[in-house]
């Protein structure tokens, strides 16, 4: 485990502050990725600080704004998964939530996490691209499909804190996770697909989680063939640990066929 | 008028433990404290093959504070006792590496930071040799077994059809909840006492006393409460152990050895994978004509106890049938990879998962409406039959009850309504002798005691372990109905080698059976002997053969098994034909125990082993690379969460065995045998396609079903 200060600020404001003051700071939501490489020591440049953004009332919450539905950047998957509000307008991201880790981790984990930490398997990213949902900092909004900038690696600067995502109302999106077993699972592929507009967004398939183009072009037109023919283009699987690049092909096709053949709820 | 006495044997008494467990006082090696003791680790090679050019320690750093131990500073022998004298304690300097993670050099000192900061300022360089990866390319043997009865040579032309298959089983990971450790405290007169995770505490015993060159009064091992083993704490705790002596020798002062999981799953052993074939011929009729097979087990770095493995199956090779002519020829072979060792089945589900499906491909081939079942019944061994090793069973032979009764609870079978999921289903029929193999048992002869103490109390003193499978609380059932007292007045001793008898080590499903027969025999002998004496008094019972068991080393001929247990297991499996992922929804297990002593715990024991075995079917997959284990943590080696587990459906088949305690027969290890070849059937049923190979990842059977789609249309 890393040496680290914690500090825990008092309001947003604060954070910003203490985030933008304090050099090698890093923020601490739930921690379930933090923790993890902490206690690692993977992190490089190792921290010398956590900023505790878990109770932060302004990160919290899940509500709807001018049109959109605006969840907290430290609001907890079991929060989102609880809101009436995330059931009805954004169901997919509630279905995702639902395969995150399980219970224990449901508790702690958060959107915002998910988020900054940009894990190509992250499992609300493909939901969050399918839904054109935007990333609200400390200093401005962000798009999410510019926010994922290489491995790993995010539009966030140095010292930029997400305090929200916002999602548009009525969108239909439909989600699936393939990851070998029911819970506890990292994803071998994770699929959003919004039929209109045409949105095919995909995880674990690539360095980053990312909007199949050209899979997407295909659906516009109406060519659900040509979709799940072009998205085997669009991806760039790799053989891992977990599974294999031909592997992660086929079922990104499949999967994509399947949930082109769904009716959404909503 | 008394009232009649209300038995323990047969009822689902409290766990012994279980009161301990589930509130959290219950102390696992890492919970006890001991003050002033040190921390150790492990430092391991990172190669898989060559030798030890260097070990430097960073003059830079302050090694003052920590105690550093390598080969040179073992008073003993430099061998981990077992069956060969192969692997060292610590590779010695200029000594050779044969694989990954072994260790090389201990350090401990007295805070965890220290301890980090020291392992990252030693250095060791090697000389490269090429690594042997693959059972293929592997040139030394460490045991081979050869198995005949008939000739099979001499009828291959009798047979009208003959069908030949290869079988693959992967490597699997114990992964028993609480991770390896001990604790090792030097003790007045040069004694060691190790407190730790372990099965077997006189194979500890004799390990220290051989590496630390000990006295059998000098080496005190202690069992604390121990968070599962499934033999993954059958040999490898001696090498935990060892080192921590070691350490507390150098140290002067106790030290803990304790695992974090990534350590455990990289160096410890793993269940030996394999690859078998088979050439079975049958009659028209399907009458079993001969059955010719070949094992090779990969035994890794080290012998540890892979000939026994291997011994166990062969010896259950051929399956549950009986078979005229058999011809069983199986080897072991050393590759450069971390030893395997023992995993409850102990080299019987690996055989049996290819004489199973074996039995499914001919009934395939032969065609004609016979069933895979019509068959098993048509082969089954019955009463008076003759095994591949010519043992005669004379009693207690289960095979038709479990069949007829695992067919009797299967639910009527409800295809999927699901467009992309296909359901099927699949049965297998196994037996796993109980005991040790041969002449085993008459070897160790295995020994327990028995009190009548004067508060009118009675205590057992075994060093047979409990490990979650119910030891202590059925030994004190067996004692109270043999003395017939309340269960209350029984009690037992702690696994500790300074008070208990050696009982041999809790394996090969023998505690209950061969171990708890002692125990049920002192209590019968104490009870007589009360009539005439006033406690306090000991009875000490040791194993003795029954003059009726034969067993011939030499030519593999003979009473293999005291008795054998009997499981039929029906599996019902949905594969998604999207991600080729397979769901066991229900599994129904009908198993032959002689007699449940404890039906819930009998019925938990059957439920986790065919949980366990499930895995092994499915998910549980390790990658190698370079000769290390690629899947070595929680978050990639993926076994069967809650939400994964098939509804499982045990049926208890009471078929007494003379010779077992009330009838008892060993049922530890025979789960793990029948799942993976059922599920493996089952996927067949689903999809048409045969795996032959466990685990059937979903990347494997998604290929399959690639390769069965491309056929179809090539052809069509
Ligand atoms: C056992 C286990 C299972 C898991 N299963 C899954 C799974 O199934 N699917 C999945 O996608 N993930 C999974 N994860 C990963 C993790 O739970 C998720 O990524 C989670 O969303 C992280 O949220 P957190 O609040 O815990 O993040 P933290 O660990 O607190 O932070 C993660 C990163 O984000 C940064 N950060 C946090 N909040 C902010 C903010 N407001 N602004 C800027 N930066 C911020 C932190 O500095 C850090 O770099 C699992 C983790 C564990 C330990």
């Amino acid at each position: 485990m890393h040496d680290v200060t914690y500090l825990r600020p008092t309001d947003l404001k604060d954070a910003v502050q203490l985030y933008r003051t304090t050099p090698g700071c890093r923020p601490l939501a739930g921690g379930t990725d933090l923790i993890v490489m902490l206690h690692a020591r993977t992190l490089r440049p190792p921290p010398r600080a956590v900023l505790d953004v878990w109770s932060l009332l302004e990160l919290k919450g899940v509500r709807r704004t001018q049109g959109m539905l605006e969840i907290g950047a430290a609001e907890s998957y079991t929060g989102i998964i609880r809101s009436r509000d995330a059931q009805e307008h954004v169901p997919a991201l509630v279905a995702a939530a639902r395969t995150i880790g399980a219970a224990q981790i449901q508790n702690r984990g958060t959107l915002g996490g998910n988020l900054a930490n940009a894990s190509p398997a992250g499992d609300t990213l493909p939901v969050l691209l399918a839904y054109d949902a935007v990333v609200v900092t400390d200093r401005r909004s962000i798009p999410i499909d510019q926010f994922f900038t290489g491995y790993r690696k995010t539009a966030l600067q140095a010292d930029e804190l997400i305090v929200a995502v916002r999602m548009p109302l009525g969108r239909r999106v439909v989600f699936r996770k393939v990851g070998t077993r029911a819970a506890q699972a990292i994803s071998k592929v994770v699929t959003a697909v919004s039929r209109s507009p045409a949105r095919v967004a995909i995880g674990s398939v690539a360095e980053v989680p990312l909007r199949a183009r050209r899979a997407e072009a295909a659906l516009e037109r109406g060519d659900m063939e040509g979709a799940i023919a072009a998205v085997a283009d669009d991806i760039r699987p790799i053989d891992d640990v977990r599974s294999t690049a031909a592997y992660r092909r086929t079922v990104t096709q499949n999967v994509l066929r399947e949930l082109l053949s769904v009716k959404p709820a909503l | 008028m008394c009232p009649a006495p209300v038995t323990a044997v047969g009822r689902s008494v409290p766990r012994r433990e279980g009161a301990d467990k589930v509130t959290g006082r219950a102390r696992y090696t890492d919970d006890i404290t001991v003050q002033g003791a040190w921390s150790g680790r492990t430092i391991r090679s990172t190669i898989a093959r060559g030798a030890i050019r260097s070990i430097t320690l960073d003059p830079a750093f302050d090694w003052s504070r920590v105690v550093v131990v390598t080969a040179d500073d073992i008073p003993g022998d430099n061998v981990v006792q077992l069956i060969r004298e192969d692997q060292p304690v610590l590779a010695p300097r200029g000594g050779e590496i044969k694989h990954k993670e072994e260790p090389i050099l201990l350090l401990a000192a007295s805070d965890r930071a220290t301890l980090e900061e020291a392992a990252t300022h030693v250095r060791i360089e090697y000389e490269l040799a090429n690594p042997v990866f693959e059972i293929g390319s592997a040139t030394e043997v460490f045991s081979t077994v050869e198995i005949t009865k008939g000739d099979v040579a001499s009828v291959e032309r009798t047979a009208d059809l003959v069908v030949e298959r290869e079988f693959r089983v992967g490597l699997q990971e114990q992964l028993y909840i609480e991770p390896q450790g001990a604790i090792a405290l030097p003790e007045a007169d040069g004694a060691f006492r190790v407190v730790g995770s372990l099965q077997c505490p006189y194979y500890v015993h004799r390990a220290l006393k051989r590496a630390l060159k000990l006295t059998d009064q000098q080496a005190i091992v202690v069992q604390a409460e121990t968070g599962g083993g499934f033999g993954g704490k059958e040999e490898y705790p001696s090498i935990v152990a060892v080192h921590a002596a070691l350490l507390a020798r150098k140290a002067g002062r106790p030290v803990r050895l304790i695992y974090d999981r990534h350590e455990d799953l990289a160096a410890t052993t793993k269940r030996h994978p394999g690859v078998i074939r088979h050439r079975t011929g049958v009659k028209k009729d399907g009458t079993l004509v001969f059955q010719d097979i070949e094992i090779v087990l990969d035994g890794g770095a080290y012998c540890t106890l892979t000939p026994v493995v291997l011994s166990r199956a062969a010896i259950h090779a051929a399956g549950a049938y009986s078979c005229p002519n058999v011809r069983i020829r199986a080897r072991a072979v050393a590759t450069n990879t971390p030893p395997n060792g023992a995993f409850r089945g102990f080299g019987a589900p690996q055989s049996l998962f290819a004489a199973e499906l074996m039995v499914e491909h001919v009934a395939e081939q032969l065609g004609g409406g016979v069933s895979s079942v019509d068959l098993r019944r048509k082969w089954m061994l019955r009463l008076g039959d003759t095994t591949a090793t010519g043992q005669v069973l004379t009693e207690s032979v289960g095979s038709e009850l479990v069949l007829d009764a695992a067919l009797k609870a299967a639910t009527t079978f409800q295809p999927s309504n699901i467009p992309t999921v296909r359901r099927g289903r699949g049965l297998s029929l196994v037996f796993h002798g109980s005991g040790f193999t041969g002449s085993g048992e008459k070897k160790l002869s295995g020994t327990i005691a028995m009190e009548a103490l004067a508060d009118g109390t009675f205590r057992i003193l075994t060093a047979s372990t409990e490990i979650g499978q119910g030891t202590k609380t059925i030994f004190c059932q067996l004692a109270a109905d043999a003395l017939g007292v309340p269960l209350e007045r029984v009690t037992i001793a702690p696994q500790d080698t300074s008070l208990v008898p050696d009982s041999g080590p809790t394996v090969a499903s023998r505690t209950a059976m061969i171990v708890g027969r002692l125990v049920q025999e002192a209590a019968a002998e104490i009870k007589q002997r009360l009539q005439r004496e006033r406690p306090p008094l000991r009875v000490d019972k040791s194993y003795i053969q029954p003059d009726s068991i034969h067993w011939d080393e030499a030519t593999y001929r003979g009473d293999a098994y005291p008795v054998y247990a009997w499981a039929c297991t029906i599996a019902d499996v949905d594969v998604d034909t999207t991600t080729g992922e397979v769901r066991v929804t229900d599994l129904v297990t009908a198993v032959d125990c002689g007699k449940a002593l404890h039906p819930v715990m009998a019925e938990g024991q059957i439920e986790g082993g065919c949980l366990q075995a499930v895995g092994w079917a499915t998910i549980e997959e390790i990658k190698m690379k370079d000769g290390g284990y690629q899947n070595d943590r929680l978050a990639t080696y993926l076994i069967p969460t809650a939400l994964d587990a098939p509804r499982i459906r045990t049926v208890l088949i009471e078929n007494p065995y003379s010779r077992g305690p009330f009838g008892a027969k060993g049922i530890g290890e025979l789960p793990m045998d029948g799942p993976a070849p059922a599920v493996i059937a089952a996927i067949h049923d689903a999809t048409g396609v045969w795996l032959d190979e466990v685990p059937a990842t979903p990347e494997k059977v998604l290929a399959a079903l690639n390769g069965a789609q491309r056929r179809e249309a090539a052809q069509s």
